[in-house]
């Protein structure tokens, strides 16, 4: 009996990874653009498609797509804020939740229209590759989807505390004004940031894709999952989008054991409305 | 001289040859119906909702289930549906407004709360789970079943007109001021008087009660309903899409957006008929309505008469 839960929490710990990763990306935008990214979730479904291509069609394996699918997601995600999300919304808070469920939406029919609406999953060893650990399985997809999420993690951290860029960009979030007047164009860090954001969708994607099916309509799974982990650990919380994605990893997992397979996925959108109602400034957050 | 013209344009399919073009009137208005519940409380209160299906899916269960269930008449479940999606509504709308959530993060609980009823109907035996309810097949009027869809199409016609005679209201009544108040700007109208979590949940209340007549009327005419259709994303996004495209805010602004979504989705369904071309047009046409025309394509109407008109934003 300890075993199951120990097991379902250890696998819950190692999604939660993942989750992490995804979720830092959302948190980044939120904390430097202030806006909600609707399309976070479709974006994902991008990546994750964009990896399944590769590896089906051209025998890359998602890890060694992993690199070139990051650096796409980011050419996509600064174009997106570039070319629409930036020029459509005119930085009005309504407006810009509505562009990029707007986004969402076009990007989810896309990949319907494209791709159909079949689940697909990339065939492979490595799909159903176990560790022993003592009595514990350990799903090795798993294993290297939580290591890579928390190493990216690290460097995302130190590219935001140590380089420019990151002070650019965080000089950005806290003073758009005076980070202007030292000559810091907000516009062009703006991109950046969503770009970076997706970029790490690109990542996440590589890395779910040997233990997650995807479909078009993969990414309205994920989205309330990633907007839970951000509003848990703070919007705009680093540790907090760390620690969240841990937690919500667990919940979800601990709570299909519990309450079942169909009732188990209720406990992230209770987590979510308990967090919003009771305590929205999160595990981590300053007052907004 | 123009209610002459718009209810000679809805009568038009009273006249039609073929129950198939009827289909699309009725389809163009029970859009244009939710997209106007969606308008009384997004538009109007300016509340975005990304979760309006929970009202539609409540109600579409209440009928359901009133009638599988218990043998209550169909008829009785459009009353029901009401004071249950107005309950919803009011439960809702008064946990998040208390804990002052606005803007986004209204928009996102809105979603949580439709994905948790969602999950729930998908899990209750009360429900039937995921194997949805069906309504027995018998066709007649008392039954609220029609062969006929003129007949459902003029049923959804009074539902519009009702939904639509309560945008007018909002236009000119004390409550819809209050509500204007409130949607401009809070800390103003809270300093005249207004209460503004009551005046927000009273909105959210009627938009939900008013959707969940809607469920009703799709379990009638589909005969059956299960938890993705009944609280499925989906729906919620198109009844945002048919307000926000034809203009939030204003009266006329759903009926136009369901037209435009209804005539874009049969050409290029036309064109292309794969799945997902057709919706990933109308995101587009979000995209460039935000873009262009942010007080919607009613806005545009306003705008050549030179009357203000359309929300801002909230």
């Amino acid at each position: 009996m300890l075993e199951i839960y120990t097991a379902a929490l250890i696998n819950g710990l190692l999604i939660g990874g993942v989750y992490a990763l995804v979720a830092l990306g959302l948190t980044l935008i939120y904390g430097v653009l202030h806006i909600v990214n609707f399309a976070h979730g479709s974006l994902l479904m991008v990546a994750m498609f964009a990896a399944w291509v590769l590896a089906e069609k051209a025998g890359v394996s998602p890890y060694a797509a992993l690199p070139v699918v990051a650096c796409g997601m980011f050419a996509v995600g600064w174009a997106l804020y570039r070319y629409v999300i930036g020029r459509v919304s005119r930085g009005e808070d309504r407006a810009i939740l509505l562009a990029t469920l707007g986004v969402s939406v076009v990007l989810d029919n896309l990949f319907l229209a494209i791709f159909g609406g079949d689940t697909r999953q990339i065939e492979g060893d490595l799909t159903f590759a176990m560790w022993e650990v003592g009595p514990l399985l350990l799903a090795v997809p798993k294993v290297i989807a939580f290591g890579v999420s928390l190493v990216l993690a690290g460097g995302l951290w130190a590219f935001m505390a140590r380089t420019d860029m990151g002070r650019a960009i965080r000089a950005v979030a806290k003073e758009p004004e005076g980070a202007r007047l030292m000559g810091i164009r907000p516009e062009r860090v703006f991109a950046l940031a969503y770009g970076i954001g997706i970029g790490c969708l690109g990542a996440a994607g590589c890395l779910l894709l040997p233990s997650f099916f995807v479909s078009p309509h993969v990414g309205s799974v994920f989205v309330l999952v990633a907007f839970t982990i951000v509003v848990l650990g703070g919007m705009g919380s680093f540790p907090g989008a760390v620690v969240g994605g841990l937690l919500i990893g667990v919940t979800e997992s601990l709570g299909g054991l519990v309450l079942g397979e169909s009732l188990g996925p209720i406990g992230i959108s209770l987590v979510f409305i308990a967090v919003l109602l009771l305590r929205p400034t999160g595990l981590f957050g300053a007052a907004r | 001289m123009k209610w002459v013209l718009v209810g000679g344009v809805a009568a038009v399919p009273f006249v039609l040859p073929s129950q198939s073009m009827v289909n699309i009137a009725m389809l163009t208005a029970f859009s244009a119906f939710l997209g106007q519940c969606w308008n009384i409380a997004g538009g109007f209160g300016g509340l975005t909702s990304f979760g309006h299906a929970v009202f539609f899916g409540s109600g579409a269960y209440t009928g359901a289930i009133l009638q599988t269930r218990y043998g209550v008449n169909p008829w009785v479940g459009l009353p029901a549906a009401f004071l249950v999606g107005g309950l919803v509504g009011a439960g809702i709308g008064a946990a998040s407004f208390r804990a002052g959530l606005r803007g986004s993060y209204f928009a996102l609980v809105t979603l949580a709360f439709a994905e948790v009823f969602r999950v729930l109907s998908n899990s209750l035996e009360f429900t039937q789970g995921g194997l949805g309810i069906a309504i027995p097949l018998k066709v007649s009027a008392w039954n609220f079943q029609f062969a006929d869809r003129r007949a459902t199409y003029a049923v959804v016609l009074v539902l519009l007109a009702v939904a639509s005679g309560v945008a007018v209201w909002l236009t000119k009544g004390r409550m819809g001021a209050r509500l204007a108040a409130v949607r401009e700007n809070e800390d103003a109208a809270a300093a005249l008087g207004v209460d503004i979590v009551r005046t927000k949940t009273w909105a959210l209340a009627l938009s939900g009660g008013l959707a969940a007549m809607g469920g009703v009327v799709y379990g009638q005419t589909y005969l059956y309903i299960d938890p993705s259709i009944g609280f499925g994303t989906e729906r919620s996004v198109e009844m945002l899409l048919v307000a926000m495209i034809g203009g939030a805010g204003t009266v006329w602004g759903p009926v136009l957006g369901a037209v435009v979504l209804h005539v874009v989705a049969d050409v290029s369904r036309a064109f292309i008929a794969t799945p997902g071309f057709a919706p990933m047009v109308y995101g587009v046409v979000l995209l460039v309505i935000i873009a262009v025309l942010p007080q919607g394509l009613a806005g545009v109407w306003a705008q050549v008469r030179g009357t203000p008109g359309g929300a801002r934003d909230a």
